[in-house]
């Protein structure tokens, strides 16, 4: 710190306690209590990063979260590593290292700088135009435009820290901690309403408490020292939650609002450890009111982006809140009197103030009588038409303004100065209020866009809702609390406010320079670097709505979502397109209000939490025994069970040869299981299956289909009749609770008068399935006293038993062709079930296979896998399943859709078999089938939807869906792959046992 | 995220619902009967509404029963919820 830059021991900045931190590389001091970017104009650091389309030189711009340039990588190599993260935002420890970005190789020589000559052939829409063609050079265009684009890098780690959700509902929540904000949530909590008041900054107050205006005074006392009295008063009142550092992200419609609680970012790297960083409240409000404050708006003329131009609420913030001079030389620009204030806290400081320059032609308020008192010099309907300095601002160029504020005329006038604080009035935060679904409305005589027609119970108040002297504030604030909380009294009801009031008013969108349009740089975006001659050149190619122009000139589509600059954009589009401002409306404001990363969005929900994992009763043994899972919606299934040193392929053929030849063995627990009960549940089969269902005997089982009422199958499984009123369905695993909730909707909303009620059983019991031609031996060695003969217990039929006195369901199923049984039992016994079933099959070498063998078996015998060789658009004929589909039945779920025109076509793909030519070849799922090679374009028949290598046939087969296939039995067929051809022809998609001799063997 | 007040439950996050599309296009009870066209009717056409909408919603996550809502689709406003069955406001 050559130069002296503190001016005075700020309240809120402790000098006795360095901070010592890194930016780009060195090291630099500031104090606790500062920023980022405090810290570094303490030290004289103006440049801090390079636009992103111009790269041109850039500096901190504002003192708040509307920050469009000081946007820094922090921690950058580490683990924690975040970008664009607004200087502005970051509370400085110890250790702290930040550096800018969109900058190579540094921030001081920048590469990319050279887009800042070449800028008169970079215009809006510049990155549409130039890279649409040739498409094949889209690569090329792409590897430039990623090494040149981009805001900062992402993290490539883990993120080491844990983050958190929470959930509130309170009364009253109060969003904006600055003077309107702390009024209303006390005297909300002061009448019994559990109050939550949330701000973004670390310090209660807002504006007010640092800008104590000059003139201003409440009850005869500096405004801010009267705000600081209340704050302190807050600690005490019940019912009232005060939250800082957290910030609203979202606010959603019903009062749901999103906010981001910062916990830790702001200590020092040792006290981070073992903390939740940040937590994201899910706040439920019964009344929100907004007090968001207001932002400065900047002025638009040329140049008006070099280092050392900023706002002037910024300057003045700098200098009071932080205690730092933001240059030896200052000027202030405005179309308004706060500047003035800046100007007198400044000059009061002994910080030289050059001059002021003011578009309007005079002002007679008391605060810039004042100004002129002290000797400041007053540019009255001047401009500044130009600025200079690379790096930091030099000097600024001024010209006396035409009366319609359309030109300048006289000579320039050349003032030398290292700050430039501008205002061009102030913008209402409006933006939680828009994102909540309100309508806003055009104050012409303000230039501003105030809160209309409330979507919810809110109210916006304060200088968002266009209340900016402090003296408003308070007089509607009072009357607004009271018919919005429905209190009889505020405790501010009779303060006395003294203000100096501002008169004299001029806006103009954008300022005239000498220059004509086509030779400035009048920037809109600082972010997005759109100008206003982009804007401009827009309206000029025929953009006319608002959206249309946004985003083509990129304006106001940064991190920012140009927070700074939209009202100008809205503006200058006003007044070339000659339409009112309220008639154009505006963009819309999309949550969230400042970025936010994606480990508060996701919270606890990471790693092994990420989803939930749903586990069969026999699970332990699975891992055990070595199992790889494959996830089937929720589920973790055993897909295949290698022995040592087998690769997937070898065991699943393995698992596959032994579910034939003597007995294996699966775990089908996933399978969703409905309990159905009711006088009417056989009538309700019925309806939902395609098949018929009254004369299904008592312990016995069906398989069935059921279809969406648009024809197509939507579900299978088998359902077994275990009493007169009672039925067990089951489900595919990942269609269960679709299932469930499709039959619950045809319960009560078409057929009310049916008496059946449907209850999920899936998670009561486990299933074990035992298959094979050793089944049956295995089966009476574990119930001896169940008669296993054909007789007594045939396919398709169910009996209860009693294993070690646990009450047990035993089907005899099958999905896979062989003589199996479905055992199952109460889920707590699952996995001693698996075990004796595991025993008892010991000497016949019984295999567990997993859902990989299981879906090679089913395939051999040509069953379908509902998701698998359907995909929505497959009727039941499609599927070559027309016995299925009962001709006596009055109506069901989707028979009318099989009558329809569209559903009758022959040419509807068909599910059908393919074998290759060459037995050994496998075809690929997914692979596209044709009947010509030489012709171009070709039509795509249909494709693969399961293939395998089958050990049981020694030969590759596959289901497929093909066009017409129905009728193309032994047909030849290609399918055309990257490096190669391969015949196919068509067969019957039952490969293996076509009779079912197996299933009684 | 709505706050919708569940005839059974009384008032739940949105996350514990699902949305069934419009209310009131009752199956027809005699499908074999219908032209394509009047199937067709059935099966594909909802209405689209920018405005007040007659809507089903089910309490997925919650009771499971089925009930209908009247949604204003501009501005999300719930202004009436009523069970299964009964009959729609004329209004
Ligand atoms: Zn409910």
């Amino acid at each position: 710190m050559q130069k002296k830059l503190r001016v005075k021991t700020s309240e809120y900045i402790d000098e006795t306690n360095r901070v010592s931190f890194k930016f780009n590389g060195k090291s630099y001091y500031g104090f606790k209590g500062d920023t980022l970017a405090s810290a570094l104009l303490a030290n004289d650091v103006h440049l801090v990063g390079r636009s992103f389309k111009y790269h041109r030189p850039r500096g901190v711009m504002t003192a708040g979260s509307e920050e469009p340039n000081a946007l820094v990588q922090v921690n950058d190599n580490t683990d924690r590593t975040e970008p664009n993260v607004r200087a502005t935002e970051v509370e400085i420890y110890e250790g702290l290292e930040a550096s800018s970005q969109n900058c190579w190789p540094n921030v001081n020589f920048d590469i990319g700088g050279v887009n800042n000559v070449i800028s008169p052939f970079l215009p809006a829409g510049f990155y549409y135009k130039t890279f649409m063609w040739p498409a094949s050079f889209w690569e090329k265009y792409e590897y430039f435009i990623r090494h040149s684009a981009g805001l900062g890098k992402s993290p490539r780690k883990k993120d080491p820290d844990v983050y958190d959700h929470k959930y509130i509902h309170c009364d009253v929540l109060v969003v904006g901690a600055g003077i309107a904000g702390i009024l209303a949530a006390k005297n909300a909590a002061k009448n019994n309403l559990k109050t939550l008041l949330v701000d973004e900054k670390n310090e209660l107050g807002g504006a007010t408490i640092y800008e104590n205006r000059e003139f201003n005074k409440i009850e005869n006392q500096s405004s801010s020292d009267w705000l600081k009295k209340e704050i302190q008063g807050l600690k005490d009142i019940e019912n009232l939650e005060v939250k800082t550092r957290t910030s609203v992200a979202a606010y959603h419609a019903y009062n749901y609002l999103l906010a981001r609680e910062n916990l830790t970012d702001h200590l020092e790297k040792k006290d981070k450890q073992g903390k939740i960083r940040q937590r994201l409240l899910k706040i439920r409000a019964k009344k929100v009111i907004l007090a968001t404050g207001a932002l400065e708006r900047p002025l638009i003329f040329n140049n008006n982006d070099r280092p050392g131009i900023m706002l002037s609420s910024a300057v003045k913030k700098y200098a009071d809140f932080y205690g730092v001079i933001c240059g030896q030389k200052t000027v202030f620009f405005t179309n308004n009197d706060s500047a003035y204030e800046s100007a007198l806290c400044l000059h009061n400081r002994g910080i030289k103030v050059e001059a002021i320059i003011d578009i309007r032609d005079n002002s007679d308020s008391k605060i810039v009588k004042a100004v002129e008192d002290t000797g400041i010099k007053v540019y009255w309907s001047h401009t500044v038409v130009d600025t200079s300095g690379y790096k930091r601002l030099k000097n600024i160029s001024v010209m006396k303004l035409s009366n319609d504020g359309m030109s300048v005329t006289g000579n320039r006038i050349e003032i030398s100065c290292d700050c430039l604080g501008m205002s061009g009035g102030w913008t209402p935060a409006v933006h939680l209020f828009t994102q909540s679904g309100g309508k806003l409305s055009f104050d012409e005589e303000n230039k501003v866009f105030l809160p209309s027609k409330y979507p919810s119970e809110q109210i916006s108040i304060g200088s968002c809702n266009g209340d900016f002297k402090i003296n408003q504030i308070i007089k509607n604030l009072s009357k607004n609390l009271k018919d919005f909380l429905k209190i009889e009294q505020t405790d501010f009801d009779n303060i006395s406010v003294d203000i100096d009031d501002e008169k004299s008013k001029r806006n103009i969108w954008l300022l005239p320079s000498d220059k004509p349009i086509g030779k400035t740089k009048p920037f809109v975006d600082y972010q997005n670097d759109a100008t206003a001659k982009d804007i401009k050149l827009a309206l000029r190619e025929g953009f006319r709505s608002i959206e249309h122009v946004k985003r083509y000139t990129t304006t106001g589509m940064g991190t920012d979502q140009g927070k700074l600059g939209n009202m100008h954009a809205l503006g200058i589009i006003a007044d070339t397109a000659g339409v009112k401002m309220g008639d154009l409306g505006t963009t819309t404001f999309r949550p969230p209000y400042t970025p936010l990363t994606f480990g508060t969005i996701v919270g606890r929900n990471v790693g092994e939490y990420f989803d939930i994992f749903r586990r069969t009763p026999m699970n332990d043994w699975h891992i055990q025994n070595k199992v790889e899972f494959e996830n089937v919606g929720q589920w973790k299934r055993g897909w295949y069970y290698p022995a040592d040193g087998e690769s997937m392929h070898q065991a699943v053929q393995r698992e596959s040869k032994a579910a034939r030849e003597s007995a294996g063995i699966l775990d089908a627990s996933t399978l969703g299981k409905i309990d159905i009960q009711g006088s009417d549940a056989s009538e309700f089969l019925n309806r939902v299956y395609t098949n018929a269902w009254s004369k299904l005997a008592i312990g016995k089982c069906r398989y069935g289909l059921m279809l969406n009422e648009d024809g197509m199958v939507y579900d299978d499984g088998v359902t077994t009749r275990l009493g007169e009123n009672h039925y067990l369905m089951t489900t595919t695993t990942g269609g269960a609770a679709n299932v469930l909730g499709k039959l619950e909707d045809y319960l009560q909303t078409e057929w009310p008068e049916l008496n059946v009620y449907l209850t999920s059983v899936t998670d009561h019991y486990a299933t074990a399935s035992v298959c094979g031609p050793n089944s049956k031996k295995i089966l009476n060695k574990i119930i001896p006293d169940l008669d296993l003969s054909d007789e007594s217990f045939p396919h398709m039929s169910f009996k209860e038993v009693k294993l070690n006195n646990v009450k047990c369901r035993v089907m005899r199923i099958s999905f896979t062709g062989e003589h199996s049984y479905e055992i199952n039992i109460q889920a707590s016994y699952g996995k001693s079930l698996w075990e004796k079933c595991i025993e008892a099959g010991k000497e016949f070498n019984i295999t567990p296979y997993g859902t990989e063998a299981m879906h090679l078996l089913r395939a051999e015998k040509g069953f379908i896998i509902v998701g698998q060789d359907t995909d929505g658009t497959m009727t039941p004929i499609d599927l070559q399943m027309d016995w299925i589909i009962s001709k006596k039945k009055y109506d069901f779920i989707g028979k009318r859709s099989l009558y329809r025109s569209d559903t009758m076509r022959e040419d509807r793909k068909q599910l059908v078999g393919l074998v290759t030519d060459d037995p050994k070849v496998v075809l690929e799922e997914g692979a596209q089938i044709v009947s010509e090679l030489n012709q171009s374009p070709v039509e795509m028949l249909g494709h693969v939807t399961s293939s395998y290598y089958s050990p049981n046939l020694k030969k590759s087969i596959a289901l497929a869906v093909v066009k017409g296939g129905k009728n193309m039995m032994g047909k030849k067929l290609f399918i055309p792959m990257e490096d190669k051809t391969i015949n196919v022809s068509v067969a019957n998609p039952v490969f293996f046992d076509e009779k079912n001799k197996r299933l009684n063997a | 995220m709505f706050l919708i007040n569940c005839p059974y439950c009384g008032e739940r996050d949105q996350h514990e619902f699902k949305a069934g599309g419009e209310a009131h296009i009752e199956r027809p009870k005699q499908p074999t009967e219908l032209s394509d066209d009047e199937w067709a009717e059935y099966l594909f056409m909802r209405k689209n509404i920018k405005g007040v909408q007659f809507e089903r919603w089910n309490h997925a996550h919650g009771c499971r029963k089925w009930f209908n809502m009247v949604r204003d689709t501009s501005n999300d406003e719930i202004k009436l919820i009523y069970k299964m069955g009964e009959k729609p406001p004329s209004e």
